[in-house]
């Protein structure tokens, strides 16, 4: 199953080697990391999509984070009201009679062209993964040349009223 | 100016707020630790640290090699409970001691090990005598620290004291880099330490214990798993008590031997791949396990599809992480040893009568005890042992090396008190019994030290013979001498078909007369009947000894749980 975790960790060198050997030698199948500064500048946030087969596994993922000296804060955000957004780079080749129908594409994906080349152009995409994906599925067909995913970074909504997000886009439901 | 503070043994005392150098804090920082031995090797970055040990005079054991200088700090702190402290240079020096730092990582010992480094101005340049030893050592230690500052170096020292002795305990190493030592910055050492995201939990959830307490009451077969976290939260006493009061029988990890005493009535001897068929069958029939600063290694357990199918987990740990990483645990109880069994013990819940399972337990006792054949007049290796046990009345501090003679040492030498086993469990290193007596010797100085080795991880760090000899130091050395890797032949025998590849020596140097160069004296017995006498004037000579013990070759530890057998298909139960 998928997990979404966030930790608050001391931003101090070295962290990320910490908690990326942590993974690998504990055999902890992640799918992204993402790390930041926080508003405390002593302090950044990590955000971890990782696999787990089962609740014992995700408890152990969560246990030897804790156990790291450098590591403040670890919690399991999966079914919490979360804000998850990922950023993709997308060059899809377009000649110059397709760029309009990407663009077309890209529109209700609030998806924007950041590049344009001679035989290509960039587009820039933020949302969850499930948007992200959806987005990449229909450029697939145009060729894509490059692409670049920062992972999900999350944290847990200001308010707690709904569990799910609700869809802002309508090509997927 | 305040006047300069003087320990008894002439260390200087500095006061605080005075302008000093990086290697000088270091070692006003270890007096104030109250660390009065420190084990190491000196070499090119750490020079300014070993001028500074030069000038106070604090106690430095020289090894022979850095790998003899982490398992002696090991050894210490085994048998002390305090922080073993290790001090060599970078690089090689570093790289040497990164077997004793596994070691102690997978047997939660504290240690600090103070690792010199290139200066600052050339890390990461490939420069002479550099490697990256944070990096190497970040899965091996608790925490590690590459000191940058000068002025951090003060906060560094005590937080790594502090993570090195609390909660679970491990070590901690510190990489000081030559120009930081050399630097000058104000020592400061009484700041609180503050570590947010370092909250070991001590005290368990009252909650848990309550659950505990209420399945104890239920139980019909009980059973107690005492591991090594009860001895390095001096929890022996408590055990006994608890146990005492509640009538629980125990059966111990390798690591645990002495947390409970092995001539109880209620003791039932070790459990796992090579533990008593009456330990391994409780833990297989139990129906409430309650395992005490144990986790559950695949040496204990066996095949995890067969650990003790019927059972009702409760485990009790400091590391929250252990519990259920292993075992699916019903009752989870964080927190210190000591801590939880005093609150079992005050809990006064109803005893255990289960008079079924004690005569069950007592009849397999009788049936299956421990065994080996006298044969063909050779010395057989437990025979061996058990004369350790008899002339040092049990009151030897034993070390071990791993494999055969670490079995046998386990089977045969009843521990009754704390903290004399000193072995290599989790990480199973050869080379470590030896000079992890030289530190369990400084740990209790009037305490006999007994170092039970197989002739091959002798062989692995024999050089620091050169420390008992300049110190005269009264270590006895048994080697439990079969000319082979015992227990690396042992499974070619049983699973290779007899191809003993590289496990017979060919060649032997002469032990007795290697001991004699180092000017400690040897014996060499053969004869099963001069054996006793023999043991008996080694044990009582004043100085160093080595004994090179020629015992039957073809021996095997038994009884044996195969790899990937259950506790309940015990192989050798019986001769």
């Amino acid at each position: 199953m998928k997990r979404t975790i966030i930790a608050t960790v001391n931003n101090t060198s070295g962290v990320m080697n910490r908690i990326t050997g942590l993974f690998a030698r504990r055999h902890f199948n992640i799918e992204s990391i993402t790390v930041g500064m926080t508003e405390n500048p002593a302090v950044s946030r990590m955000t971890f999509v990782v696999n787990v087969d089962d609740q014992r596994g995700l408890d152990q993922v969560i246990k030897q984070l804790n156990k790291q000296v450098d590591v403040l804060k670890v919690r399991d955000i999966t079914d919490d009201a979360i804000v998850a957004r990922e950023l993709a780079l997308i060059k899809v080749v377009a000649a110059p009679q397709h760029r309009g129908e990407i663009s077309a594409l890209a529109e209700p994906f609030r998806a924007s062209i950041v590049d344009v080349g001679r035989e290509s152009v960039t587009l820039q995409v933020t949302g969850d993964q499930q948007k992200v994906e959806a987005l990449i599925d229909l450029l697939k067909p145009y060729g894509i040349k490059e692409l670049a995913r920062t992972g999900i970074t999350a944290f847990k909504r200001g308010t707690k009223k709904s569990v799910f997000e609700s869809p802002k886009y309508s090509i997927i439901n | 100016m305040s006047p300069k503070l003087k320990e008894a043994d002439g260390r200087e005392l500095k006061t605080e707020n005075q302008e000093m150098t990086g290697s000088s804090m270091l070692i006003q920082a270890l007096a104030r630790e109250k660390v009065d031995v420190i084990f190491g090797y000196p070499g090119g970055a750490i020079l300014p640290t070993y001028d500074e040990i030069y000038r106070t005079g604090i106690r430095h054991i020289l090894a022979r090699h850095e790998q003899g200088a982490i398992h002696a700090a090991e050894g210490y702190a085994r048998v002390s409970g305090k922080p073993g402290v290790c001090v060599v240079t970078s690089g090689p020096g570093a790289t040497n001691v990164v077997t004793g730092i596994a070691d102690a990582m997978i047997d939660s010992l504290p240690m600090v090990v103070i690792t010199g480094q290139v200066a600052t101005s050339v890390i990461g340049t490939d420069a002479f005598q550099e490697a990256d030893v944070v990096g190497v050592t970040m899965p091996i230690t608790k925490h590690n620290f590459q000191v940058r500052d000068v002025e951090e170096l003060p906060r560094i020292i005590k937080e790594a004291f502090h993570i090195a002795t609390t909660g679970r305990p491990g070590p901690v190493l510190i990489d000081l880099p030559k120009d930081v030592s050399t630097a000058s910055g104000f020592f400061n050492y009484d700041q609180d330490v503050d570590l947010p995201g370092y909250q070991p939990t001590v005290t368990p959830n009252k909650h848990q214990i309550k659950k505990l307490v209420e399945a104890v009451t239920k139980a019909e077969k009980p059973v107690i798993l005492a591991g090594a976290g009860v001895l390095h939260s001096g929890a022996a006493k408590e055990l006994l008590d608890y146990v005492e009061q509640q009538q629980i029988p125990v059966s111990s990890t390798l690591l645990g031997l002495g947390a409970f005493p092995g001539n109880h009535k209620l003791s039932l001897g070790m459990a796992g791949m090579h533990g008593t068929y009456t330990s391994n069958m409780a833990l297989h029939e139990t129906d409430l396990l309650i395992s005490i600063g144990a986790r559950f290694d695949d040496r204990v357990t066996g095949n995890l599809k067969h650990f003790a199918p019927g059972a009702k987990v409760a485990h009790i740990d400091i590391d929250p992480a252990e519990i259920g990483k292993n075992i699916e645990t019903s009752i989870p109880v964080v927190g210190d040893a000591k801590e939880a069994l005093r609150m079992l013990f005050e809990a006064k819940g109803t005893p255990c009568e289960c008079t079924q399972w004690k005569e069950q337990l007592n009849e397999w006792k009788q049936e299956y005890p421990l065994w080996y054949k006298e044969e063909d007049n050779s010395l057989k290796p437990q025979r061996l042992i058990e004369m350790i046990y008899e002339e040092t009345k049990g009151e030897a501090v034993v070390t071990t090396d791993v494999g055969q003679h670490q079995m046998w040492a386990a089977q045969y030498y009843k521990f009754d008190k704390p903290n004399c086993w000193v072995t290599s469990g989790g990480l199973g290193t050869m080379g470590f019994g030896f000079p992890s007596a030289i530190g369990a010797q400084f740990a209790e100085p009037d305490k006999q030290v007994v170092a039970v080795l197989g002739d091959a991880g002798f062989q692995m760090t024999a050089q620091e013979m050169s420390i008992l000899q300049e110190l005269n130091l009264p270590v006895k050395i048994i080697l439990v001498n079969n000319a082979s890797l015992g227990m690396v032949r042992q499974w070619q025998q049983l699973f290779y078909e007899e191809r003993y590849s590289n496990s017979l020596f060919p060649v032997q140097p002469d032990f007795v007369k290697m001991a004699e160069a180092y000017n400690i004296k040897g014996w060499k017995v053969e004869d099963p009947n001069e054996m006793q006498g023999a043991l008996k004037e080694a044990l009582n000579y004043e100085g160093p000894v080595l004994m090179d013990c020629r015992v039957h070759k073809d021996e095997n530890v038994y009884p044996m749980i195969a790899p990937g057998k259950g506790h309940h298909e015990m192989e050798g139960i019986k001769p």
